[in-house]
């Protein structure tokens, strides 16, 4: 008996008044806006200290001299923690015991690797004290030259790029296919670095209690941090408990461990008595990761006929001097577009910068704002309109692998999306349509991907004795909606409804719940819960169908199905019992199960597993002022199974809003020379604002995957932004007949000339 | 931070007694000057709270046309005072195309007189700035310039005055009215900033001690009222400064120009009144030749300090524009997004 017969086999969303579907607004909405919400810094054991980061202000260098005597001597200031009195760390924060334990700074030494970097912590019994104390310490330093920019140094090929993808790849003979080509086209397209920028900034409270170590912080990866901080400390897992029920966005910047956590931690033992330390908005921008600067270019061969017959995409990236992360920018080519020929190769530089890290859909946005340009570029050189082309260069099977797809329903997104877009009214010839107050008026689109990815995690599931349910899972609420797209799946795995649920998740003492990343967390815990909760009914079906008093007794587990808090025969539904009365014969308080989801290896190996979309957008340009205006966005998904609709379609805006951003906002300035931010903060670092953003239209069109997982689940957090940046990018191309290939795109690049 | 003094004087006189000594800087809402002190880019010794100062709060429209308004009426509550904005209605516009709804509630009209610049180097307190240091060097000079001066900037300095508020103000002869220890005086709003030179340290011709008490509009400006716009390009479409603004006012008769008002933003370190330009406007008939000449001569000194050439064209391409929507008469209701060029029907478009 395989626990999936109850469910899979007759998918639970099928059920008469499944929740899985339903629209449903989030049930911790409620406490979020009225302020009942407690995320990490809103907590305050008693006792406790403030820890004030001081950051670097060079680059690159040692700090030669802190005055911890003018900080300690500043009332209130309880200690000045640098790299000469902190405690002992049991592992060394330079070392590497796995890929997703990133180097990190810990007062280990006094070298200054990237601006903003924490060079000691000062704690004191006011926020107002510490920040005093931390400003009295007046760092002076030995600076060296920073390396700044994607010129800076030699270049090398890096050993892996993304998550482990070989930085050099080859898919037939794409130089030769170019060379043979009727239609070639090669540009270079740049992006800067972009910093996540979350709301709530990074914030931790640790508080001491002997060896056992409680925090709150906010993280995408309760499992993974407890462990890493317990081989840093040198205690056990099971003495950590992290509490992160709530993050104020993530989007990756809290997937990973950060120094300045392990900093605070550090602080609370140095005075044994809790700390809050709470990173400041200037100094997310150093220690917190960031996405690297990319320059690509890309070299595209079509036949006469419009036919791509090669791509070749090559990725300039960044890491820092002491770590390496390389955003496979260049990897969104092996998926989309059907050419014979397909290369990808990556080459990096080690900049003077914090490393940088997983920022919403990694890789993806940044390749796919410069892949999408370039595809239009070369439609344009092919005189087809750029939804024929992509049309015409449709990868049936994914184009470097030559995988069938699990499920690809993007044909649908493009003739839906462009039916409700009325895309086919676009003219061919850029700088032709004009609104009715003359101001250029452009369309784009582009194609959206993301992989279908899925990590391992697990759920616990449990039946009681009055028939309501408890399912339990480590996961993570980053603001996407996990703790009610999780409660809708809880309830129909255990086939009750949502009131009768009881979820758990966001401690770390829960279930492993895995990574809240890679558009992957839905899939990975929903099926995990899914699994728990056929394994409970399994128990429930096989404690009524061996039990003689039972009404089900005979029907052998396959012959029962579990609705609405019962089980009945599959063969005769007037025959049934609920979830109390078994428990009750049966003599038992509760009965649990657990389940677990991870990817499918013999599915993967058959199958490419990818979402899809198409965006299309509208821009408006100012003709003699170059001023930009998105005025209509429509983004059509196919994501495989919904779980929430209304979910979905923040998730889907938010990317979009995203890819507004990334074409025309988003931008870190780094000083060449010294390597600082300059506009480290949220009013001069732009992203948009409700003028720049129009009312946006998506949808989903129906996508039924029977391989990604049992629910066939496939992810929406990231694929927003991918397509909509290029989208944004056609559009100014097509309205203004000026090709941007420096993003954000800026008035100066299209303020005409005064003839 | 520094220590300093934190003074709350009971009237105007107290204050200038207060804030006579050495390193004392005025507070009014403090948008501008606490972030600055939170950045430990300024350090006054003593802050001398004005917020609270009622008698500085008042906008009275006078019999003889004038209009003064007290030195801490809020942003917001000068852009939507009923009488203000219909009779200056580019000034409003400009208002309301600064900051957020936040910031214009609690910003006050003479704190956006003397916010200071937004040159990235110069809130940066471990880069060179002579205008924060004099003598320690200008690092935009070299680094990231995209928005800096292409107007009366100096080697010591290319920053620029960020204020949306000042550039309609210069345009409209604009009067500030000054307090101090040595007494009161007038000056014209475009008198009171400076161009850096070799001093870029100082701003503004105020002594120390003096607090601008009032700005004040004469009732002449008025005549502008049927023709006048603000327009503001911008890198998004709301909440960021000025890349170049122009605040064009026109008096048309008969299809004639009798009277021009023009002044730019964005482009230097004080609000740049286009005085050449008015003078060719003047006399003739409003279209485009004209508006055309008049942004010529506007920008005819202007050259770039940086990476920043394309805001001459920009400049130029801005006044033309606004001289138009002015002449095409100003809108019946303040447009949803104030100053946008989206907002102004072009109508001058090749
Ligand atoms: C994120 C952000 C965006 C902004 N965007 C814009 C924009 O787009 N356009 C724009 O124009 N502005 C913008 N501003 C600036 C804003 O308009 C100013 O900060 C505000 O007007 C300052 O007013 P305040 O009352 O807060 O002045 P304060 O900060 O209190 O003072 C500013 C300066 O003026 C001095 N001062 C104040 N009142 C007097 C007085 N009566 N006499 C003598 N000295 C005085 C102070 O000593 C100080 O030096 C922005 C500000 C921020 C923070
Ligand atoms: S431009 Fe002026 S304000 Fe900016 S750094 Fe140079 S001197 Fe300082």
């Amino acid at each position: 008996m395989t626990p999936e017969l109850n469910l899979s086999r007759d998918p639970a969303h099928l059920r008469h008044g499944s929740t899985i579907g339903q629209p449903l607004s989030r049930i911790d909405g409620l406490a979020k806006v009225t302020g009942r919400a407690r995320y990490a810094a809103d907590n305050n054991p008693s006792g406790m200290l403030y820890a004030v980061l001081a950051v670097s202000s060079i680059a690159r260098g040692r700090v030669v001299s802190l005055d911890v005597d003018a900080a300690k001597a500043h009332p209130g200031v309880v200690a000045v923690m640098t790299s000469a009195n902190r405690p002992p760390l049991q592992a060394d924060p330079d070392g590497k015991p796995n890929p997703f334990a990133f180097r990190f700074e810990a007062l280990q030494n006094d070298r200054v690797r990237y601006a903003n970097q924490p060079i000691a912590v000062v704690i004191a019994e006011s926020l107002e004290a510490a920040t005093e104390g931390a400003a009295l310490l007046a760092p002076r330093y030995q600076a060296e030259p920073a390396r700044i920019g994607l010129d800076t140094g030699e270049a090398y090929v890096p050993p892996v790029v993304g998550m482990g993808f070989p930085a050099e790849s080859h898919h037939g003979d794409a130089a030769a296919a170019l060379a043979g080509s009727d239609k070639r086209i090669t540009a270079t397209y740049e992006t800067p670095a972009h910093y996540h920028n979350a709301m709530e900034p990074h914030a931790i409270v640790a508080e001491w209690q002997g060896d056992r170590l409680i925090i709150d912080t906010p993280t995408q990866g309760l499992v993974m941090m407890r462990a890493r901080l317990a081989e840093l400390f040198g205690i056990a897992p099971e003495n950590i408990l992290i509490r992160s029920p709530y993050l104020g966005g993530g989007f990756g910047g809290k997937g990973l461990m950060a120094g300045a956590q392990v900093l605070g931690i550090l602080a609370a033992k140095l005075v044994d008595r809790p700390v809050k330390l709470v990173a400041r908005r200037e100094q997310l921008y150093g220690p917190f990761g960031h996405r690297s600067p990319t320059r690509q270019t890309l070299k595209l061969g079509a036949n006469a006929a419009g036919q791509l017959s090669a791509i070749h995409h090559h990725a300039r990236i960044a890491t820092s001097s002491f770590e390496d992360f390389y955003e496979a920018a260049a990897h969104v080519t092996h998926t989309l577009y059907a050419a014979p020929a397909i290369s990808t190769t990556y080459d990096a530089v080690r900049m003077d910068t914090g490393t940088p890290l997983f920022v919403r859909a990694p890789g993806i946005a940044p390749g796919s704002i410069a892949l999408e340009s370039a595809v239009d570029e070369m439609a344009e050189a092919c005189g087809l309109d750029p939804l024929a082309f992509r049309v015409k260069n449709y990868a049936e099977v994914e184009p470097a692998t030559g995988k069938p797809f699990s499920s690809k329903a993007l044909r649908d997104c493009y003739t839906q999306g462009a039916e409700r877009f009325g895309w086919w009214e676009r003219p061919l010839k850029p700088r032709t349509m004009r609104d009715k107050d003359g101001f250029l008026v452009g369309w784009g689109m582009g194609t959206a991907t993301f992989h279908a990815l899925m990590f391992a995690g697990q759920a616990r599931a449990v039946i009681r004795r009055n028939g309501s349910g408890v399912v339990e899972s480590g996961a993570h609420d980053m603001g996407q909606g996990a703790w009610t797209a999780f409660a809708q799946i809880a309830a129909d795995a255990l086939a009750l409804d949502l009131d009768q649920v009881t979820f758990k998740a966001g401690t770390s003492d829960l279930p492993d719940a895995g990574i809240a990343g890679g558009s992957a967390h839905t899939a990975t815990v929903g099926t995990a819960i899914h699994n728990a909760g056929a394994a409970v009914i399994t128990k429930l079906a096989e404690l009524a169908t061996s039990d003689q008093r039972s009404p089900l007794f005979g029907a052998g587990n396959a012959g029962v199905i579990a609705r609405n808090g019962r089980l009945l025969r599959r063969d005769d539904e007037g025959r049934g019992e609920s979830y109390a009365e078994i428990l009750a014969r049966a003599g038992l308080d509760e009965v649990e199960g657990s389940g677990a989801g991870m990817p499918d290896p013999a599915a993967n190996e058959h199958y490419a597993m990818h979402s899809h979309g198409a965006v299309f957008a509208e821009v408006k340009v100012d003709p003699d002022l170059g001023q930009v205006r998105v005025t209509r966005m429509i983004g059509a998904f196919a994501a495989g199974r919904i779980i929430n609709p209304k979910l979905v379609r923040s998730q889907l805006i938010g990317g979009m809003i995203w890819g507004v951003s990334l074409a025309l906002h988003e931008e870190a300035i780094i000083d060449h020379r010294s390597g600082r931010i300059m506009n480290a903060n949220l009013g001069e670092y732009h992203v948009p604002v409700n003028a720049d953003i129009p009312a946006i239209e998506t949808f989903t069109v129906n996508e039924h995957d029977p391989f990604v997982n049992p629910l066939g689940i496939k992810g929406v957090g990231e694929i927003g932004i991918t397509g909509s940046a290029g989208a944004v990018a056609n559009a100014v191309a097509h309205a203004t007949g000026i090709r941007v290939r420096r993003f954000p795109v800026r008035i100066s690049d299209l303020v005409p000339p005064v003839s | 931070m520094n220590r300093f003094d934190y003074v709350k004087p009971a009237s105007v006189a107290e204050a200038i007694a207060a804030a006579s000594a050495p390193g004392a800087a005025y507070l009014a809402s403090g948008t501008n000057l606490l972030d600055l002190m939170k950045g430990n880019v300024v350090r006054p010794a003593r802050l001398v709270d004005i917020s609270h100062l009622t008698e500085l709060t008042r906008i009275e429209h006078r019999e003889n046309g004038d209009v003064r308004i007290g030195a801490l009426v809020r942003n917001a509550d000068l852009a939507c005072d009923q009488s203000f904005a219909r009779d200056f209605p580019a000034i409003a516009e400009a208002l309301l195309s600064g900051a957020s709804a936040q910031l214009r509630n609690a910003a006050t009209v003479g704190g956006n007189l003397l916010q200071r610049t937004r040159c990235a180097y110069f809130f940066d307190p471990a880069s060179g700035c002579n205008k924060r240091t004099p003598g320690a060097g200008c690092d935009a000079r070299e680094g990231d310039n995209h928005q800096h001066a292409v107007l009366g900037w100096s080697e010591a300095c290319i920053a620029t005055n960020p204020s949306d508020f000042c550039v309609p103000l210069a345009a409209f002869d604009a009067v500030v009215e000054i307090e101090g220890p040595a007494g009161r005086r007038e000056i014209a709003l475009e008198a009171l900033h400076l161009l850096p030179g070799s001093t870029p340290e100082r701003e503004t011709v105020l002594d120390p001690g003096e607090i601008i008490v009032a700005i004040r509009l004469p009732a002449e400006a008025r005549a502008f009222a049927r023709h006048a716009r603000y327009l503001k390009v911008r890198e998004r479409n709301s909440y960021a400064f000025a890349v170049v603004s122009a605040a064009a006012g026109l008096v048309i008769e008969n299809g004639t120009i009798s009277h021009a008002r023009l002044a730019l933003g964005g482009v230097a370190a004080k609000p740049w009144r286009a005085r050449e330009a008015e003078a060719l406007l003047a006399g003739q008939p409003a279209g485009p030749s004209a508006f055309q000449q008049a942004a010529a001569a506007a920008l005819r000194d202007a050259r770039p300090s940086g990476d920043n050439a394309h805001k001459i064209p920009l400049a130029r391409s801005l006044i033309v524009r606004a001289l138009a929507a002015a002449a095409q008469g100003t809108p019946s209701r303040m447009p949803a997004l104030p100053a946008s060029p989206f907002s102004s029907v072009p109508g001058v478009h090749q």
